[in-house]
Parts: structure tokens; C-alpha cells; sequence
């Protein structure tokens, strides 16, 4: 039991991390990959949930469809967000 | 605009294992975990890691547009005519006239805990099939539109 909640506690301290990085970064491609980062966190936690059906989906849209369609709308658009 | 070389290369590389495991998913649907609509979602990552690396102009020759809007629409098919096909034998919508009968996905499943047959639950893989085909031409076809639609900018 105890390394289950160990494990658990690390993932949900890294998803804090990665989700306040998606936000301070100013480099969209930086914050398009730290999202991924964060998708690929939450689908280990919903296979340690015992939940590996929404764990591939979370994987596969996620981590990989998102990410793309971000470095699509990036390589479209301007990199770096501006100061206001 | 393309990306550099290492990622043309690891994108070439890795593109026909991320089809195979997106067909594992698909066809071991009725099996283990995932289904359709993950093993076409993964099958779709592939084309897109494939269409990121690339320039617009590259892609076009080895992943067509028009190709993927048939792969929709042949999974589509499938799915209907699939569920339909229960009417032939007077049973309703949906209904699995293929299950117990011991040919095609025919198989009984044996009794107690088991390591699992693919040949079994009827009318089941034939639909998983159909969504991963659907799911694989829809989400490449949105990719291909919003790649086409952005202005390339000339880079030296």
C-alpha cells in the first residue's frame, strides 16, 4: 500500500509542477510540451486507478494528437507570446 | 518549413511500429483494454508525428487527403452495415449472429480464467475494426486541413 501512495504522491506533485509551468512559460513550444508532459503524468495515474482504457485514450489524444495539432497552430502562428 | 533531419528520420523510423501497436489495440479489442477508438487514436499519432516532421508539400504524396476521407467513410460502412446485417437473419439491429457459431469470430470462450481466444465474440472485432478505421481517417483528415490551411513562411 505504502509505495502506492508514495508513487501517487509524486505524480500529483508533478502535475502541479508541469501545470504551473504550461502557465509561467512565454515560449508556446516549451508550454506545448510541458502539456504533454502533464498528459503522459495523468495517464500512469489513471493506470494506477486501475483505469487502463482511459489511460491509452489519455496517451494516445493527449500526449500525441494535442501536442501535434499545438506544434501545427505554433508553426502557423508567432512562438513566443508578447508582453501587454 | 520542415524540422531538422534526426527528427525526419526518427519520425520515418518510428512511424510503421506506432501502426502496428495501433492494429494490436484494434484487433485484440474484445481482449484486453482499449478498442477502436484508442487503437485508431494511436494509429493516428503515427500519421501525425509523420505530418509534424515533414513540410506540407512532402506529405501530401504519401498521406492524401482524399484517401483518408475514404478510410472514414469505408469505416462508417462497415460500422452500419455490420448492425444491419442482423436483419438478414430476422434478429434485430445489433444483433450478434455471429457469436457461438463456430466459424468466423465464432469460437465458445472457454470456462473459467483463461489467457483469452481472439476468435471469439462474434460480430464484436468487426465493429472494433470499423471505429479504428473511422477514428484513423477522421483525426488525420483534421490534421491534413489545419496543416494546409496556415502560410508557410520561406526559411533558408
Amino acid at each position: 500500500m505504502t509505495p502506492f501512495l508514495l508513487l501517487q504522491a509524486l505524480i500529483l506533485l508533478g502535475l502541479i509542477v508541469t501545470g504551473a509551468l504550461i502557465i509561467a512559460f512565454k515560449d508556446l513550444l516549451a508550454a506545448a510540451i510541458a502539456f504533454a508532459a502533464f498528459s503522459l503524468l495523468l495517464s500512469i495515474e489513471f493506470y494506477i486507478l486501475q483505469a487502463p482504457d482511459v489511460a491509452i485514450a489519455e496517451a494516445g489524444i493527449g500526449a500525441g494528437l494535442t501536442t501535434a495539432i499545438f506544434l501545427i497552430a505554433i508553426r502557423g502562428t508567432k512562438r513566443f507570446e508578447e508582453k501587454e | 518549413m520542415k524540422m531538422t533531419k534526426i527528427v525526419r528520420t526518427t519520425a520515418d523510423v518510428f512511424y510503421p511500429f506506432c501502426l502496428v501497436f495501433g492494429l494490436y489495440v484494434v484487433i485484440h479489442g474484445h481482449l484486453t483494454p482499449g478498442g477502436g477508438f484508442q487503437g485508431g487514436a494511436v494509429m493516428a499519432t503515427g500519421a501525425a508525428l509523420l505530418i509534424v516532421a515533414h513540410a506540407y508539400e512532402d506529405i501530401t504524396g504519401r498521406i492524401r487527403k482524399t484517401a483518408m476521407k475514404i478510410l472514414e467513410a469505408i469505416g462508417l460502412l462497415t460500422f452500419l452495415f455490420a448492425g444491419l446485417s442482423g436483419i438478414l437473419f430476422h434478429r434485430p439491429f445489433m444483433a450478434n449472429w455471429m457469436a457461438q457459431t463456430g466459424k468466423l469470430f465464432g469460437n465458445t470462450v472457454a470456462h473459467g480464467p483463461n489467457p483469452g481466444d481472439l476468435n471469439t465474440a462474434g460480430l464484436l472485432p468487426l465493429l472494433n475494426v470499423g471505429v479504428g478505421i473511422e477514428v484513423l481517417g477522421g483525426l488525420t483528415v483534421i490534421l491534413l486541413y489545419m496543416l494546409s490551411g496556415i502560410k508557410e513562411e520561406k526559411k533558408p
